[in-house]
Parts: structure tokens; sequence; C-alpha cells
């Protein structure tokens, strides 16, 4: 009980019911019961859509925990989701056994490479529990290795930054070579079996969804609990006086270490599920511009309110998704100038608006 | 949270419907039919796709104003998929599913055909792509209004072999990493071994994605041609790269009568951003050039010149240049209208079975035509030197169209390959 | 011989006589091999016309046109000028009904070949000069007679053994067995990649005597080209590292004296690139066109530090003290110029074109070619360089900006105007990203995402090379444009990036601080 009112009063936990009705009863009457040409349906494209923001705002939640928390802005985030959603990627392709283009055991990439057999890096990938573990496993160890020398060597703020983006454009250009081993520029695509189902039905979709938004409602949760637990406490005294609380006697390379690594292994878990969603992965996601960008949802939906994260991926997404068809060839100038505005007027970003405005109207009436 | 949001898009998606209305008014009284553009607009590959969605626009304008397909207007829906290649299959789902279209045009990179293709044979939707590519592929729902290798890369390469292509006998396979040069090369290595060219004689390298620096690689090739016979550099170098590539190429003084070079992905627009005064000579293989000398060109170029300053399109409004894959694009489009006025229908399947066998007077002045069952073009072959005023001069062309082998007998195991798509029913048993 | 002179000095002799006929004809209408033919015919006659035909054959500006009579008639049409090239009469007015006649590599080539060999004999030295590098490169078996007739001739020592090289390289294909191995032993002095290719196919003759003197000579010459190859690789790294520098300079102010995380850098050497083309755009077709540098870069300076100061005064000002509120604000800015410049002048790269003293390059050491449009960068970046280092050290703006950065409360309160003097710093780093883009035009592509493709490099050199360090950053930028071109000469272009990111990774764990820390307690930001 305890853990419960710590967690959300009674609003909130009435919103996440609604919420978590909307995910699991709403959205799959709509789309599967529904017929198709009634004005209710729920089309594929929605629940692809809606699928993959909550990926994204899965991966927002996760940056807010060491950066609106922790202080530390990471712009690797992009690299850690591309490697959940390799892992998976790799046990996708596994799953399309001899249906490829060439009817090879081995995925198309690795025959027209000429290959003859799987590579190292694909040791046991026909395996769903090993697929699982990778998710969890390489985003998490590379994030506790390169993190445990950083944080050591105290490198902090925009050096923080910039290594970790160094990072993931590395690793995007190691990904594009052919001869990595995991399909160069075309990545992974063209999957159609998870777990012996046919990834293509509007079940196996509904039912992609319908785990993603578990996994969603499950990280904001988890989210909450280490925010208002003591270590979410020390995390926050580090981001707001880390010598401090270095003086205090805490080792802050291990609390910083944990929350990054934590992260870490949400975005893998993020990318794991967004690739059967969407139906590639490729070294594109890596790109240093897409890191920045998780960081821009953040910062719009507002730092250091977990909500405020998942506003943030949805809005900016929403809006990337409506002006890329309603203005195609001016959409780049609403989003620049959203987060130019954003920075400049929101800083608390959307939920700081939200809140100030809900204080002033009720300030107002009182 | 999640409700409250799906409202908004709901409103949002709702306005924009409104804002259609509006501009399909002048159309509301006749029938209207929708396609899809799915060009990037922004991100990298902007550079190229950009001029493909004008090309799409300027071809409906002209339908249009003949009285449309069977009496409907076209309607074309523009998205931009950003270069982000999720983004691609995303869009066209929207396509498929909100929208409703019946006919996209749209893609460049093989990747981005690559994502949306599964989303095409789910929904059972119609791509037109028109760019030359890899091969290695046939799907029932996209038409190749490209090259694919053997309409391209080996009938440059013969060439090259030849007395007039200057007799090379030592081969430097450059690209950019990334699966069209990779193919292209394997098919290539396979065709020069089978024409006696020995391993050591083939030089293979690649370049990352946007690479700049260009000094290090021509330090190779120079020497690499100083080892030996006479020796010709096949590019397959991609979108920006092939500017520093020909600016570095140019004045470290490696001339084309000495060392040609012959690419895949260089055309008119490329040539744009060069000097080109140092770079005469060297080589291009396309389906199309610019400066083909046909009635039918000429007209066609006119057009363009004329649509591009209506529409203020930059760059081409003062200096309109055309090119291959526009010409594919062009193509395309007048073939699927061709196509449903035989089928007298837009259902996708009876618009795939009119298409067969469906002829197209090109601009090129060769009149090409979608093969009965491989879903390629037959394409005539030009290969051109380019001209210091960045066009290019027309020294070797086949005799006529080439058919399309998309499964290359150069790569293993193609030769037990079905020369047609795999129908659906046959795909799921 | 004289005859052969006079006609080299006399080309629009309109008075020659006419020349064979039947060669034009077969120039204009043969097959390739008959056309190959009728130019060694026209070779051979050595006439001021024949020279005239082969040079409008090579660039281009020889047409046909249906006679009254069926028969093809063959021009030479310079503009709207043209002239019957049997005859040598004038046309008016030009026939509507023309077709180019197209020159192949392998015709053009011959013909560049044959007219080369023709100068070798000009009283000019610097025509016989340039023949001789032509020539060099590789010069048609044909052609040895009249590169003998020209050694015998030859007194200038500048030329003379480059000939004698040509001479030799030429007997090598043909020629007896004495001969041969004297050909061999020349070359051996040789330092020409064409020599080394020679040498290279005689190291296998079947003549044991000649692949012996062969192999020798083939390994002195790889000797010197390896130096060569050396020499440029050194060359490249220095050229990249200048590159680097050029584009991290201003980032150095931005970002390394001013705190300010400018992620639309990229965004303002592109503005600077585009501002040269627009300068190019005015100048061309004027006979200034070769300076139209002079006016680029300052126009590319003023231009980035304008929209650079109006990004300050608009943006960045409210974010001092929060950088990574600055890094979302000005990546939001990049979106927007980037969209700018493709709505303004389209998504295709536009055109810049290198001055003519900027095209081309010199050979500067054994078949090592160093571009001029690079030369001229290395020297642009040390001018940049020692620009900025006299504006910082000996200018009253210099002082107040060192001020400021080492400790703003304090220079506010010696009355420094902190509020104007961020307004010129932030300009003048963006003033020096505008010159990067300036350079930068000259070698790559100008295109809406150039600056996209900089500005990772960009803030690995300023970071490397230590935050807040002028001198770090040059250090850097050449440390980093070694290490690359070296790598890449073993490794591959995509191997050696990795390699260089990765290494500046564990750099910076090991030292935060980067290569040149600044002296003293660092306090806690």
């Amino acid at each position: 009980m305890g853990t419960f009112s710590r967690l959300y009063g009674a609003t909130g936990w009435l919103a996440l019911g609604i919420a978590a009705l909307v995910i699991f009863v709403l959205f799959p009457v709509l789309s599967l019961a529904v017929p198709p040409d009634s004005a209710f349906h729920v089309s594929s494209y929605w629940v692809t859509l809606l699928g993959k923001i909550m990926c994204y705002a899965i991966v927002a939640l996760a940056m807010d925990l060491i950066w609106g928390y922790c202080g530390i802005l990471s712009l690797g985030q992009g690299l850690f989701f591309a490697l959940g959603g390799y892992a998976m990627g790799m046990y996708l392709m596994r799953q399309i056994g001899g249906e490829g283009q060439y009817q090879s055991d081995l995925p198309d990439f690795m025959v027209f490479l000429d290959w003859k057999e799987l590579p190292w890096t694909w040791w046991m990938s026909d395996q769903f529990w090993w697929a699982m573990i990778l998710v969890v496993a390489a985003p998490g160890l590379l994030a506790f290795v390169f993190g445990y020398f950083a944080f050591r060597s105290r490198v902090k703020g925009v050096y923080f930054s910039i290594i970790t983006q160094a990072l993931t454009f590395a690793a995007m250009l190691l990904f594009f070579r052919n001869a990595t081993g995991f399909g160069g520029n075309n990545g992974f695509t063209d999957f159609k079996r998870i777990l012996g189902f046919t990834i293509a039905t509007p079940e196996t979709r509904m039912a992609l969804f319908a785990i993603t938004g578990a996994a969603l409602i499950g990280t904001l949760l988890l989210g909450r609990w280490i925010v208002t637990s003591k270590f979410g406490r020390v995390l926050a005294a580090i981001r707001d006086a880390e010598s401090r609380v270095a003086s205090c006697g805490y080792d802050t390379v291990h609390y910083k270490l944990a929350a990054f690594t934590l992260s870490a292994v949400l975005c893998g878990i993020a990318g794991a599920l967004y690739v059967p969603q969407v139906g590639i992965i490729n070294p594109g996601e890596m790109s240093p511009a897409n890191s920045i960008e998780i960081a821009i949802w953040v910062a719009v939906g507002g730092r250091g309110t977990l909500v405020g994260a998942i506003a943030g991926a949805g809005i900016v997404n929403g809006a990337k998704s409506f002006f890329t068809q309603a203005f195609p060839e001016f959409w780049l100038y609403f989003l620049g100038l959203l987060f130019i505005l954003v920075t400049l007027f929101l800083p608390q970003g959307v939920v700081g608006l939200a809140r100030k405005l809900r204080r002033r109207w009720s300030g107002g009436a009182a | 949270m999640k409700r409250r949001m799906f409202i908004k898009q709901l409103a949002l998606a709702a306005s924009v419907a409104a804002i259609g209305m509006g501009s399909g008014s002048l159309h509301a009284q006749g029938k209207t039919v929708k396609i899809g553009v799915l060009h990037s607009l922004s991100g990298t590959m902007a550079i190229s796709e950009t001029v493909l969605k004008d090309t799409v626009l300027m071809a409906v304008d002209e339908i249009n104003a003949k009285g449309g397909v069977m009496g409907h207007k076209i309607e074309p829906v523009v998205v931009d998929p950003a270069s982000n290649w999720p983004l691609f299959a995303e869009k066209a789902r929207q396509l498929l599913t909100q929208d409703k279209v019946a006919v996209t045009f749209g893609c460049w990179t093989s990747v981005s055909r690559k994502s949306v293709l599964p989303v095409y044979e789910e929904l059972n939707g119609l791509l037109f792509y028109p760019v030359q590519y890899e091969g290695e592929e046939i799907s029932k729902n996209v038409f190749y209004t490209g090259a694919a290798p053997n309409q391209q890369a080996i009938p440059a390469v013969e060439y090259l072999m030849s007395k007039d292509g200057g007799s090379a006998k030592r081969w430097v396979l450059l690209g950019t990493d990334y699966v069209y040069p990779r193919t292209t090369n394997k098919i290539l290595r396979a065709f020069l071994k089978s024409k006696g060219v020995a391993e050591a004689d083939i030089m293979e390298e690649y370049t990352p994605f946007g690479h700049g620096d260009y000094q290090t690689i021509i330090a190779k090739i120079k020497k690499f041609s100083s080892e030996g016979k006479k020796t010709a550099v096949v590019s397959t170098i991609n979108g920006d790269s092939n500017v520093p590539f020909y600016k570095e190429l140019g004045n470290q003084g490696l001339k084309a009568t000495d060392v040609p070079v012959v690419a895949f992905s260089v055309g008119e627009e490329e040539l744009r951003g060069v000097d080109t005064k140092p770079l005469v000579g060297h080589l291009a293989a396309w389906n199309f050039f610019m400066s083909i000398k046909s009635p039918a060109n000429t007209e066609w170029t006119k057009q363009w010149a004329a649509y591009a300053k209506a529409k203020n399109i930059a760059g081409h409004k003062d200096k309109p240049l055309t090119n291959d894959p526009m010409e594919a694009t062009y193509i395309g489009i007048y073939m699927w209208k061709q196509a449903v006025e035989k089928a007298k229908s837009f259902d996708v399947d009876k618009v795939r079975t009119a298409m067969a066998g469906q002829t197209f007077k090109a601009p090129s002045g060769i009149t090409s035509k979608m093969d009965e069952k491989n879903h390629h073009l037959h394409k005539a072959v030009f290969i051109g030197e380019v001209k210091a005023d960045g066009q290019f001069n027309v020294v070797w062309k086949t005799k006529g169209p080439v058919k399309a082998q998309p499964w290359s007998p150069f790569i293993l195991g193609n030769d037990k390959k079905k020369d047609e798509p795999a129908l659906m029913a046959e795909k799921k048993k | 011989m004289k005859k052969l002179l006079l006609a080299l000095l006399l080309t629009f002799a309109g008075t020659a006589a006419a020349i064979d006929k039947a060669a034009v004809e077969k120039l204009a209408t043969g097959d390739a091999d008959q056309r190959s033919a009728a130019i060694s015919a026209l070779v051979a006659e050595a006439d001021p016309r024949a020279v005239e035909v082969l040079g409008a054959l090579a660039e281009g500006e020889m047409q046909t046109v249906a006679g009254k009579d069926g028969a093809q008639r063959v021009l030479i049409v310079k503009g709207e000028e043209a002239v019957d090239a049997v005859t040598g009469e004038k046309i008016t007015p030009l026939p509507e009904e023309r077709e180019d006649l197209i020159a192949n590599n392998r015709l053009r080539g011959q013909v560049e070949g044959a007219l080369a060999a023709l100068k070798l004999l000009s009283p000019d030295r610097a025509a016989r000069l340039k023949a001789v590098k032509q020539l060099a490169a590789g010069a048609d078996e044909a052609l040895l007679p009249l590169v003998q007739k020209a050694l015998a001739r030859e007194t200038d020592a500048g030329i003379k053994p480059a000939l004698e090289l040509i001479a030799a390289s030429l007997e090598m294909k043909s020629g007896s067995k004495e001969a041969r191995i004297a050909a061999i032993q020349r070359l051996a002095t040789s330092s020409s990649p064409n020599s080394r290719t020679l040498l290279a196919a005689a190291a296998s003759d079947p003549d044991a005597d000649i692949k012996y003197e062969a192999q020798k000579a083939l390994r002195e010459v790889q000797g010197r080209l390896a130096w060569g190859e050396r020499a440029g690789l050194l060359f490249a790294g220095v050229s990249l590292g200048s590159i680097l520098l050029l584009a991290a300079l201003g980032l150095a102010i931005t970002y390394g004296l001013m705190g300010v995380i400018n992620m639309a850098h990229g965004e303002l050497i592109m503005i600077g690139a585009y501002t040269t083309y627009a300068v190019q755009v005015a100048f061309r077709g004027s006979a200034w066109f070769d300076w139209y540098l002079l006016l680029a870069v300052p126009s590319s300076f003023a231009v980035s530090a304008a929209v650079g100061m109006a990004l300050e005064r608009s943006v960045v000002r409210w974010l001092y003290g929060r950088p990574l509120e600055t890094l979302l604000a000005t990546w939001g800015i990049s979106l927007i110029l980037i969209q700018s410049v493709r709505t303004l002048y389209g998504a295709q790269n536009v055109q810049v074109e290198n001055p003519a003293f900027m095209s081309g390059g010199i050979e500067a050491f054994a078949g090592v070619v160093l571009p001029w449009s690079r030369i001229s960068i290395i020297a642009f970046a040390a001018l940049v360089l020692l620009g900025m280092w006299l504006l910082l050290t000996r200018t009253r703006l210099g002082l107040y900006v060192r001020g400021v950065t080492q400790n703003r409360e304090m220079a506010a309160c010696v009355g420094v105007p902190t509020g104007r003097v961020d307004a010129w710093a932030f300009g003048l780093g963006s003033g020096l990203a505008g010159l990067a883009g300036c350079a930068l035009s000259q070698i790559g592509n100008v295109g809406p995402d150039l600056g996209q493709g900089y500005i990772v490099d960009s803030f690995m050199v300023v970071v490397f090379g230590g935050v807040g360090q002028l001198a770090g950053t040059v250090y850097a930028a050449l440390v980093l444009g070694f290490a690359n071109k070296l790598l890449e000469s073993w490794s591959g272009a995509v191997i050696a990036k990795i390699v260089v990111l990765v290494f500046i990774i564990i750099f910076i764990q090991r030292r935060p601080q980067g290569m040149f820390a600044l002296r003293g307690r660092s306090v806690e930001a």
C-alpha cells in the first residue's frame, strides 16, 4: 500500500488505469473486432504509429532518468536503442529461415557476401531466450564499461555528451560496414515470423502493441519507484551538487553508473519492441541526430517529470508524422521552431507549463 | 494521456482532410484518384529525390490537363519520409491505409525500397521504383523502371574492354560501402573473371557514406594504374561523395585518356556541383542522357524547363536539367496510366496484369517495354563521356532495348531463380 | 621543317592549301579504326590546316552538315563562325541542321598526343615544356620518329632529359635488344609512374639480360616512387589537418572560449560556402572571374558573422550558463537554416568553380601531384590562424573577449560591456566558420547538408585539443589529420575513422581536459 501511494496519488492511478484500458481493451477492440469499413476502425497505420511512439516514449523515460534526474546528458541513447533492436533483429532474421530470396538457412545478406557460416556474433541467435538476454546485456554491458571509465575519470557535462556522441558515431560507421556482419546500410528487413507467429497479421501486431504498452507503463512505474526512493534522491543530489554528495561519503560513480546502465537497458528493450513493429533496423538509428532528438523529446515534455518525457516523445513524433504529410516542404521549420521556442520559453517543458497554468488557475480561484 | 493524444491526432487528421478538400474542390464535381509520392524532401537523400517529386507532379499536371486517367483527375499525395528508412515504411502504410492511393511513385535508395516492400506486399499496394539498382529482387507489388545491372554496369565494362573504350586490362572497383556497390562489384568481378581478368588485376575499394577526402584513394588508384596494363575505374560512389571525388580527380591530373572513370550514379544532376572542364572524357552509363538527340527528348526538356520556371523550382528554374531517374519516373507514371486504361480499373491486381507488355515511347527516343513477366523495363543502354559543360556525349549505345536480368547470371545460384515474381498464393503455401 | 614551324605559329592561316579531303571525310564518317587511321594521316601531313582540324576535333568543335549533293560536309564551328574543314573557306550563314562530331577518349588521346608531339618542335620553350610534360604520361609508339627528331634539335637542359626519357620509353616497346637495354638504363633514372609501368612489363621479359636490367631498374624507380608516396601521405595529412582546423577554429571560440555548444556551427560553415557561391555567380562571365575569391572571402566572413550575431542576440544569449539547453536550441536553428537554404537554392548541390590558379596541381615529387586548391587552403588556414591570434592578443576586442571568458563578473566590474563582447565574440566564431565554408567550397560539394558532415569532427578537434586552448585546437587538428590519413592508407577509410574516434574517446577518458589542460585548479561548473 505504501509503495502504491508513494508512486502516484489517486488521480494518477486513475489516469494510468484509463491509459491501460485504452491500450489493452479499446484499441484491440477497435482494431480487430470493428470491421475495416466502419468509421471507428483503427487501421494498421495507427497501430504501428502509436506502437512506435510508445517505444520512443520508453526511450524518453530512460533519458529522463539520467538527464532529468541525474544531470547526465547522454547522446548515446540511440546506440543502446539500436543495439537492443539489432539483438531482436538477429533473432527475427533467423526466424525467416529458408524463406528468404536465396532459400538458405543463412540470412540473405550473408549468402550474398559469400559467407558459408554464421559469424560468432550470431551464436544462438535462433533462440528467443538468448535474443532476450542480448537485448538487455548488449546495451547494458556497453553502458557499464563505458560509464565505468567515463565516470571514474570524472568526465562530465558537455564532455560526456560529446564522447557519447562520438561513441554512437563510431558505432554507426562500424555497423555501416558490410564486413561487420549485421547487414550494412540495409540492416535487417523483411521479417516473417516472431515466435512462430506471422508478423504481418493484425493479431500479432496488436499483441506487440499491447506488450509495448505494458512495457511503457512498467517503465513509468519503475522510473517513478526509483525517483521516489532514496537512490533517486541521491541521483538528484548528484545532479545539483556532485562534489557535496561525494563529500557526504557517497560514491557518486556507483550511483551514476547504475542509473546510466539501467537507462541503457531500458533503451535496449524499447529497441527490441520497435523492430518487429516498424519492420526494419539499420545503422541510421545510431546517427548522432537521432540521439539528439531523444534529448529534445525530454526537453519538450519537461525534464525531471517522467510523464513529461512520454508527452514529449508523443508531441514531437506526432508532430513529425503529421507535418511530414501536411507540409512536406516546411515541416523542418516547424520542428526547428518548436525546439527553439521550448528551450527559450518553456524551460520546464510542456508539463511545466501545464503545472504553472494549473497553479495560476487554482491560485486565482482560491 | 494516450487517449488525449489520440483525440488530438484525430483532430489534426480531420483538419488535414479539410485542407485537402479545400484544394481539391476544383475537381469536386469530377471523380479523382489519389496517387502517392514517396520521395525524401529533407535529409541526405533530398539532393537526389526532390526533383523526382517534381517530375511526378509535372506528369500529373500534364495528364490532368488532358482529361486525367479514365476521366479521373489525379490527386497526388506528397509526403516527406525525410531520408529516414523506418519513416519510409510508416509513410507507405499511411498512403495505403489512410489515403488509399491507387499507386505510389517513390524511393531511391535500396534500403528505403527494402523498408517499404513488406508494407506493399502485406497491403497489396503498387510501387513504381525509378532508380537503377542492384537487382536480386522481383516483387509482384513493385515495377522497376530503373536499370538492372545488366542494363548498365556490364555494357559499360564491356565498352571499356573494347578497343574504342581504351582496351582496359586492370580494374579498380570503387564504391560507397552499401548494398548497391557491393552487389554491382560482385557481379562485375565474376564477369571480369569470366573474361579472363586475373584476381591481381582487380582492386576493390569502399568508402563510408558522406566520405569527403579522396586524396588517399586517388593516390592508390594512381599507384595501381602504374603497376601494369591500361587501367579503368568503375565508380559506384554514391550521392554527395561524387563532388569531392571528381574535384580531387581533376586536380590531381588523372585524365580520362589515361585512366578513364566510368560511373553508374553520376548524371547531369550530380555534375551540377562540379567544374567539369578537368573531367572531360570520364564516362557514365545510363539509359537516358539529357543530351540525347531525339524529338521526344527536345520536347520533354522544353516541357521540364517551362514547368520548373512556372513552379519556381529552385536550381532548375535557372538551369533546368533532366536525368535518367527523372525519365524513369516519367515512363512509370505514363505506363501506369496506360495500364489503368487497359484494365479499365484502378484495382491493383488488374493493373498489374495490364502492365505486362505495356510500351511507351520514352524521351530517350527508344520505345521501352515493360517485360511480360519480370516487372522490369526493357531499356537501351547509353554510354556518355563528360563534356566541358556538364553534359554527356553519347559515344556508344546498344542497338535496341535490352531485357533486364534482375537475377544476374554472374551470381551463384541465380540460374535456378524464376524470372517472375512469386504470387501470393504460391508464397503462402 | 620551316613550313611546319610556320604552321604552328599561324594556326588560323586561312590561306594554306587544302588538305587531304579523304582523310577529313574518314575522320567524320568512318568507323573508329578508320577515324584513328585518318588522324595518323593528318598528323603525317603536319599541315597547319591539319593541326587546326585535329585541334577542333579534340575540342569538340567539329560538326557535319549534309551538302546539296547529299555528301557530308565537315565544318569547324567556333561560336557563330564556321569554316569548311577541308578547304578552310568561311561559310556564311551558319547552316541549320548540324550534327556534332564526337571524339571519344581513344581518338582524343591520340590527337592530344600527336599535337603535343608536333609542339615539341616549337621555338617557344614553354610550349615545348608543356608538350614534354604531356607526353611523359604516356605516348603513342607511332610518335617515336617525331620525338627523336625533336631530341636531336633540343638544347635546353630543362627539357632534354625529359625528352630522352620519353624517347627511351618509346624505344622500350620496339627497337633492338641493345636499344631496349639502353632505354631501360635510361629509365632507371626516371621517377615517373609511367616508367614503372614499362619496367614492370619488361621485368618479366623472356630475354634474361633485359629481365635482369629491368628488374634492377625497377627497384631503383620504385624506391624513388615510394618516397614520393610517403611525401604524398604527409601532404594529405597536413591538408586534412588544415581543413579540420578551419572547420574547428570558429568552434574553438564559440564553444572553447564562450562555452556555447553551437550545433548550428556546421550550418554557419554552409552559409559561408553558399555566400562564396553567390559571389561567384555574380562574377560569372566577367573578366575578373579568377579574382572572385578576393570578394568571397570577406563576404563569407561577414555573412556568417552577421547570422551568428543575430542568433546570439536572439537566442543564445538567453541560455548562457545552460550549455545543454543551447545544444537543443541551436539544433533547432540548424534544422531551420538547412531547410531555408533548401527552399532558397534547392536541394541539389550548387556549382562552385575553382579560379584558374587553384585548379590543377604541381608535381612536387615523383608521381605525386599536389593540387593547388589544397595548397591554397593550407596557406589560408595558416593566415586565418595568424589573423585570429593577432586579433585576440593585439586588439582591445581580443583583450575583452579573453577577459570576459576568464571571469565575466570581474570583467563587467571593470567596465567591459560583456553583452556586446559576447555578441562580437560569437560573431567572430561564426565568421571563422564562414571562412571555413569558403575554403571547403573549393574542394567539396556545396549543398544544404554540407555542415552536417563537419559538426562531429569539429567538436572532436576542440575537445581533443582541450577546451579553451587555441593552440590545442591547432595541434589536435594536425594530429587527427595525420592519424586519419596514416591509418587510411593501411586499413581503408571506414576503419581509420572508427579507430580515430575510439582513440579520442579513450583519450578523453584518460585526460578529460584534452591534450592541453588549462593550468590551475579547475572549478566545477
